[in-house]
């Protein structure tokens, strides 16, 4: 995400008819009687957004954060919990989620971002094994089982997201926005300092830049964005439990961000939608597909860096 | 009497047990470029570290037109005036060069926690920033990906970083490090356009350069200065011969 | 003051300390020396604990079982880092994120294949699992008193090995300078898969020794190779000695801290709220040492002395 290009590139052209199709799901789907396909789009649609907040800090910014599943769980938490109280107005439970997700960013962010490198990951998976155990030792909400959630989140006044055709199109308003958003970010003063941090810190504050803000900035932005995924969550599973904040859930984000391409702001859609042909193809052949994907993501790495964009960009170059 | 623009004040510094900067009292004068010489080893670029706000000092005092500097971070340093350019050239190789210097004015143009508008087309980042690109001879280069200069041209663009934020005194560690003839030239004549608007303190190795450059220079020799005056006293001392100039070539 | 909960508590905290210390001795020596980072240490303490646990079966012996897994571990350590990790430690800190959790699906997976999704217990010898009495009246089994002292002895051995032998000299230059390994005439890729391979055997170990307590599953490792990071964090990077006393403070705060965390709440809090603040908190007390240790000394508590 560097120097802009004079006109739309072919990576940002196939991200726009990605998001095009699944703009049309709900209805082909309906048509189409295969209503486990809008099921399926719904959580790559949450997942997407859960991806483009990891990709900012992670992927933009150079902070490899091994811990995001603790924002999808605070947020999916923030509408269990709630709601376990019969309290499904989301007017509290979207702010809550997105606000404690900030907080927690903060803190933890805070702390971690005197680290870097190999530090920095620990950190961060530390702080999110943290709430796994917090939220696993508290009975009341469930433990280990989890909290089943009744009822969503209800906007009263605006839409019913029970229906499950008016729930998708908000989870994919939201994924629009927050594409839209990222990409205003990145190219605003406040994503060039983060860009050059990334790029060569001693030169940034060299300058003048007190790099340390920015960058807990960036990653309170991309924590409460992941709130808002975990928001989402929560209410497409009618479910929260402490498996969502297992730390391998942050490598599955991780994978879905870097097998997209780090360097793209559609990245993490490619991303997220090759981890989930990845498991629905993989699962079909056996159920011990975990070793088939444990095998492609190590030759992945061995033999592909800059990941789906960063193929897709070569491709061009070369031609 | 003026207040010097540098003073620096019984300056220490020890790395395990070996002294790097031994004693060092210098003071550089509003408007003049004073030149930095000496063996390798002899503390060159320690010093501007500490000066830089790299390292911090043992003991000692640094201070910029009056006001003590000595422990303050880095980024502070810079906007009290202060810039500097690295030895080993440390620029964003993956950007252009109009967008390496959109960085350095940026940040001395207030905050940067501005969300929504684009910096690469905001012409306040954008003018000032072209016209530190021609100031170091690099016009009409700047949409060219840094990583694709030649050596000499990233050179140039290292000081552009340090000119884009406006300093009273620039820190220049080896500016002409791995030139050729030409291109030392051509830097030599760079550097003396900019003596009339501020405070230079370059340290070098290149001869040539020092002595078309500098009002002053000083000798560092084991982390101590030994001698400091005009270029001519400084050729004339004998001390000076016997520990540096009459080794080199 | 429940001394007999206390003293057993106490040898709690020192089993786990010994634990974690072979977990995470490796970890810090592949940190510190090749820059690495293995998310699938831990998969070697299950592939040692299952190892174990059939090779008990085999031989009816645990102790001779023993004997045999910990270098079958090492091979396992070694062939890894011949096929796979060899080739990561030029990438940048990401790949090595990615590729090392690619490995612990394998491992995992494969070792669901291997021995089914049911764990695997190892009955320990009559004669090692004796109740002891403790100070207080408390009764502890002595089986956990033997891996405190097999851990103890470990790590007296390999503080010898790694300050006192040729190739714990070569294990500490390689980290600060391979050219000067090389130069040596030592082949700096073969000191990488033999620390490597090391500590492997190590984490193997601690899985062979918590299996007969806990038995051997699927990702018994995974969680601990978390608690393994924090110890080395508080700890320090690349020593030894840091990560033993690092284990230590981990083991004794995570096990005492739960037994006494809902005493402590409830002298400043009302016992409701103390019942059900405690067990999270307890959970959360390593993780809370850590982020203050980060905050007031980012080197670690025991930071190895630079030369």
């Amino acid at each position: 995400m560097t120097a802009p290009r004079a006109r739309p590139t072919a990576i940002t052209w196939a991200g726009l008819t990605v998001l095009a199709l699944l703009a049309v799901v709900p209805i082909w789907t309906e048509w189409a009687d295969a209503l486990f396909y809008r099921d399926l789009a719904t959580r790559l649609i949450i997942l997407a957004i859960a991806a483009v907040s990891l990709n900012l800090i992670l992927g933009f910014g150079g902070m490899v954060s091994f811990g995001h599943a603790a924002f999808l769980g605070i947020g999916a938490y923030a509408v269990g919990i709630p709601a376990y109280y019969e309290e499904y107005s989301a007017y509290l439970q979207f702010p809550l989620a997105i606000g404690l997700s900030a907080l927690f960013a903060l803190v933890t962010g805070a702390i971690s971002l005197r680290t870097r490198g190999v530090n920095f990951i620990m950190i961060t998976m530390a702080f999110a094994q943290m709430v796994f155990f917090a939220f696993v030792s508290i009975e009341e909400y469930g433990g280990d089982d989890g909290l089943v959630i009744d009822v969503r989140s209800e906007f009263s006044g605006l839409f019913d997201i029970e229906d499950h055709v008016i729930f998708y199109y908000v989870c994919f308003a939201v994924l629009v926005a927050s594409i839209y958003l990222v990409h205003r970010i990145t190219r605003s003063r406040f994503g060039m300092v983060i860009e050059g941090a990334k790029l060569n810190e001693r030169r940034m504050r060299a300058v003048g830049y007190p790099i340390y803000r920015y960058k807990l900035v960036c990653y309170v932005i991309s924590g409460a964005l992941c709130g808002l995924a975990g928001a989402l969550l929560g209410n497409y599973e009618f479910f929260v439990s402490p498996s969502n904040i297992e730390w391998t859930k942050s490598g599955e984000l991780i994978f879905m961000v870097v097998a997209g391409g780090t360097g793209h702001l559609f990245g993490p859609l490619f991303g997220v939608v090759s981890f989930l042909l990845i498991e629905e193809g993989l699962s079909r052949i056996t159920i011990y597909w975990q070793i088939l994907f444990g095998g492609l993501l190590v030759a992945f790495v061995l033999f592909a860096p800059g990941g789906i964009a960063g193929m897709l960009q070569r491709g061009e170059r070369n031609s | 009497m003026t207040q010097a623009m540098l003073e620096i004040t019984d300056l220490y510094k020890s790395f395990g047990g070996v002294s790097a900067i031994n004693g060092v009292n210098l003071s550089v004068e509003e408007g003049e470029a004073h030149a930095i010489i000496g063996p390798n080893g002899a503390g060159k670029t320690t010093l501007i570290a500490q000066l830089s706000g790299e390292i911090l000092p043992d003991s000692g005092r640094i201070a910029l037109q009056g006001r003590t500097i000595t422990r303050l971070p880095m980024h502070a340093r810079c906007h009290l005036g202060l810039a500097r350019s690295f030895q080993i050239t440390s620029i964003f190789r993956e950007m252009t060069v109009l967008e390496n210097v959109q960085l350095a004015v940026q940040a001395h143009q207030g905050n940067s926690f501005r969300f929504w508008r684009p910096a690469r087309t905001d012409g306040a980042l954008t003018e000032p920033a072209l016209e530190t690109v021609d100031a170091v001879g690099l016009g009409g280069r700047d949409g060219v990906l840094a990583a694709n200069l030649s050596h000499g041209e990233q050179r140039q663009l290292e000081i552009a970083m340090a000119l884009a934020t406006g300093p009273r005194l620039l820190l220049l560690d080896e500016p002409m490090a791995g030139m050729g003839v030409e291109e030392s030239a051509r830097m030599v004549e760079i550097l003396a356009g900019l003596k009339s608007k501020m405070t230079i303190l370059l340290v070098e190795h290149d001869m040539d350069a020092v002595f078309a450059l500098a009002d002053r220079i000083t000798v560092l020799v084991y982390g101590q200065p030994i001698a400091t005056g005009t270029p001519q006293e400084i050729r004339g001392n004998d001390d000076v011969r016997a520990a540096y100039l009459g080794d080199e070539d | 003051m429940d001394w007999g909960l206390f003293s057993a508590q106490f040898l709690n905290g020192l089993q786990l300390g010994v634990l974690l210390f072979l977990v995470a001795a490796g970890l810090t020596l592949v940190f510190g020396i090749m820059d690495f980072i293995n998310l699938a240490h831990g998969s070697f303490i299950m592939v040692g604990a299952f190892v174990c646990a059939t090779l008990a079966q085999v031989t009816g012996s645990f102790i001779i079982a023993l004997l045999l897994a910990v270098p079958a571990t090492f091979i396992v350590g070694l062939i890894t880092e011949r096929i796979v990790i060899r080739n990561l430690y030029v990438r940048d800190h990401l790949d090595h994120v990615l590729a090392t959790y690619g490995l612990i699906l394998i491992f995992n997976t494969a070792t669901q294949l291997i021995w089914g999704p049911e764990g695997m217990v190892i009955p320990i010898p009559r004669w090692l699992d004796q109740p002891v009495d403790l100070v207080g009246g408390m009764q502890f089994p002595s089986y956990r008193i033997v891996i405190i002292a097999v851990g103890l002895i470990l790590a007296v051995g390999l503080y010898g090995v790694v300050n006192h032998t040729r190739l714990g000299m070569l294990i500490r230059a390689g980290a600060s300078n391979r050219e000067m390994v090389n130069a040596m005439g030592v082949d700096i890729n073969k000191l990488f898969t033999i620390v490597f391979a090391l500590g492997a055997a190590m984490a193997g170990l601690a899985g062979m020794l918590i299996a007969p307590i806990s038995e051997a599953s699927i990702g018994m490792g995974d969680q601990m190779i978390i608690t393994a990071f924090v110890v080395i964090v508080i700890g320090g990077i690349g020593s030894i000695k840091a990560a033993f006393f690092g284990a230590m403070t981990v083991g004794m705060i995570d096990t005492l801290g739960r037994s006494y965390i809902d005493g402590i709440l409830k002298l400043v809090m009302t016992g409701q709220n103390a019942e059900t603040a405690a067990p999270a908190l307890s959970s959360m007390l390593i993780y809370i040492l850590m982020a203050v240790v980060l905050a007031l000394r980012p080197q670690g508590l025991f930071p190895p002395k630079l030369s």
